[in-house]
């Protein structure tokens, strides 16, 4: 299929201007005999945070996890359409996952920091992927908790074990261990829901900071979230999606019905 | 309405009843036991307990039987810990929810509640028996033919709770690791294993608090020995068997010896367990 056939069969969805860094087509996907996507298309710019939206059990972080093919790891999940990443399927199984997750990665709901020192959590995936002298790796997972805008707090204490830190600080930690590995895409899995509002104002501000040099996509369930921090926004319901614009356009003047209803706070 | 709610407080309070002296008697029993052991037991405690074997009868001591348990327990352990752990870490991470995982697991558990006597024969059958043909004799019953009998006995409880313990284990921990692009084996060597580490570990200790106290399995494995040896190729003696026999001599004297060897084994469990429960206390506390 071409690609304005697949935007004739999205017509809520404008091209964005450059080559999106994520172009998705047709993807549906299956679990148990439950159609969980539906025909989803979307183009997802390089260097800007996408938000997905909608009530839940709407498919967004299912939608989110296979960007990273995070959802192979359970049997009975499958996914089919095309997903590229600068042009390549990484649905295509013969995509390396190793490939894969060191171009996209991920955080989580909850903050799971490994049970290992500070320095060890980011040092870990690193070390898979790369041969690094000590003194780099230090300059490395200095540079990655400076991303994560951990560093400050506790570049002291890197020696101690990760699960001491705050909710919030092991969010950050998260992230931090993500950007190590210098990944093009960052998936974040409403990163937030799980921190009280003084460290969501943290994360938040981070992903501000964090936009000029990755690809975000970001799930929440939280529309002023996504109000804040996204360029653009995908508001999805029932497997679907239903409409995907200009973040500023999806809360100002949505195209669709079921779009407004659902930011104006009629249901979800 | 008044009749329903007073029925309802009725029930309430004759369950709580209940359940409370259900409690007690169960507490109660094991009171006396550990009252009894300690009261017997103290009064037989004696240094020569440690010192000599129990070659000279009501004028010796324990010495032998306390080493022969140390040695059968820890070959036990060292067979059944690596086994165990690596079959455990199979059942929870590579065939967790597929059906020959849940026969394997069903059948584990059937293991664990095997009789302990059938242990000892069977490894009569596969060891001692072979074992007496092959060297004509020379090797025959042996303190780790005993100890392989403990380790079928201890297998199955590290089994179950190294699987549960990695069961226990969040899933988001998993997929934060394999988003890294960490391979499975690593994941499971490095991550799981370490998150679960103080709960396999405590079930270690339980399995071997469990097996120090077997008398059975060794009958007719390291059969005994009223001398001291460190061979475990040897016959062995061990602090429950020499417990069994005393407790059928019809000497008053032996009768104390085994009160002491009693109460020795008793400790011990009770430390072991202890030691488990401030391992998994810190653990908790961690989380």
């Amino acid at each position: 299929m071409t690609n304005a056939a697949a935007l004739a069969l999205a017509p809520s969805m404008a091209p964005p201007e450059a080559e999106p860094k994520l172009k998705v087509r047709d993807l549906n996907f299956h679990y148990d005999g439950f159609h969980a996507l539906k025909n989803i298309g979307m183009d997802i710019p390089e260097k800007q945070v996408t938000a997905i939206i909608g009530p839940s059990g709407c498919g967004k972080s299912t939608l989110l996890r296979i960007f990273n093919r995070i959802y192979a790891i359970y049997p009975k999940l499958k996914a089919t359409g095309s997903i590229e990443l600068d042009g390549e399927n990484i649905l295509d199984p013969r995509y390396s996952l190793n490939r894969l997750r060191s171009k996209v990665g991920m955080v989580f709901q909850k903050p799971v920091p490994f049970p290992m020192t500070i320095f060890e959590n980011v040092a870990y995936g690193i070390r898979h992927h790369e041969r690094l002298s000590k003194a780099e790796m230090e300059a490395r997972v200095e540079q990655a908790l400076r991303g994560g805008a951990l560093w400050d707090e506790v570049k002291d204490k890197l020696k101690q074990n990760a699960l001491g830190l705050s909710g919030g600080q092991q969010q950050r930690l998260c992230i931090a261990r993500a950007i190590a590995l210098k990944p093009e895409v960052l998936l974040l899995d409403e990163p937030t829901s799980a921190l009280d509002p003084i460290a969501t104002g943290r994360i938040e501000q981070l992903i501000e900071e964090l936009k000029s040099q990755f690809t975000i996509v970001i799930v929440t369930h939280n529309m002023q979230q996504a109000a804040r921090v996204s360029d653009r926004t995908a508001f999805m319901y029932l497997g679907e999606l239903v409409e995907y614009d200009e973040t500023e356009k999806i809360f100002t003047k949505p195209g669709k019905k079921q779009t407004e209803d659902y930011i104006t706070g009629r249901f979800g | 309405m008044d009749l329903l709610y007073f029925r309802r407080r009725l029930t309430n309070a004759l369950a709580l009843v209940l359940s409370t002296l259900a409690t007690l008697v169960g507490l109660a029993f094991l009171a006396w036991i550990l009252w009894e052991t300690l009261r017997q037991g103290l009064a037989a405690l004696d240094l020569k307990l440690f010192t000599k074997i129990t070659a000279y009868g009501d004028q010796g001591g324990l010495a032998n039987a306390m080493v022969g348990s140390l040695i059968i327990n820890f070959v036990g352990i060292a067979i059944a810990t690596p086994i165990g752990v690596l079959a455990g870490t199979w059942l929870a991470e590579y065939a967790n929810r597929t059906r020959l995982g849940e026969t394997i697991r069903f059948l584990n558990d059937i293991l664990l509640s095997a009789p302990s006597i059938v242990m000892g024969l069977f490894v009569y059958t596969i060891i001692v028996l072979p074992s007496t043909a092959l060297t004509h004799g020379n090797t025959t019953f042996s303190g780790f033919a005993g100890g392989v009998a403990l380790a079928l006995i201890a297998l199955p409880v590290i089994v179950r709770t190294t699987d549960e313990m990695l069961r226990l284990v969040p899933p988001t921990l998993r997929e934060a690791a394999l988003s890294l692009g960490v391979p499975q084996w690593k994941l499971t060597s490095q991550i799981l294993l370490r998150a679960a580490r103080s709960g396999i570990v405590t079930g270690v200790l339980l399995a071997l608090a469990r097996i120090s106290g077997e008398t059975a399995p060794l009958l007719f494995t390291a059969f005994g020995n009223n001398f001291m040896t460190f061979n475990p190729l040897d016959k062995m003696s061990s602090l429950p068997q020499v417990i069994y026999q005393y407790a059928n001599d019809p000497g008053e004297t032996m009768h104390a010896l085994a009160w002491a060897g009693a109460f020795v084994v008793t400790l011990f469990v009770l430390l072991l367990s202890l030691a488990s429960r401030l391992l998994f206390a810190r653990k908790v506390s961690h989380d």
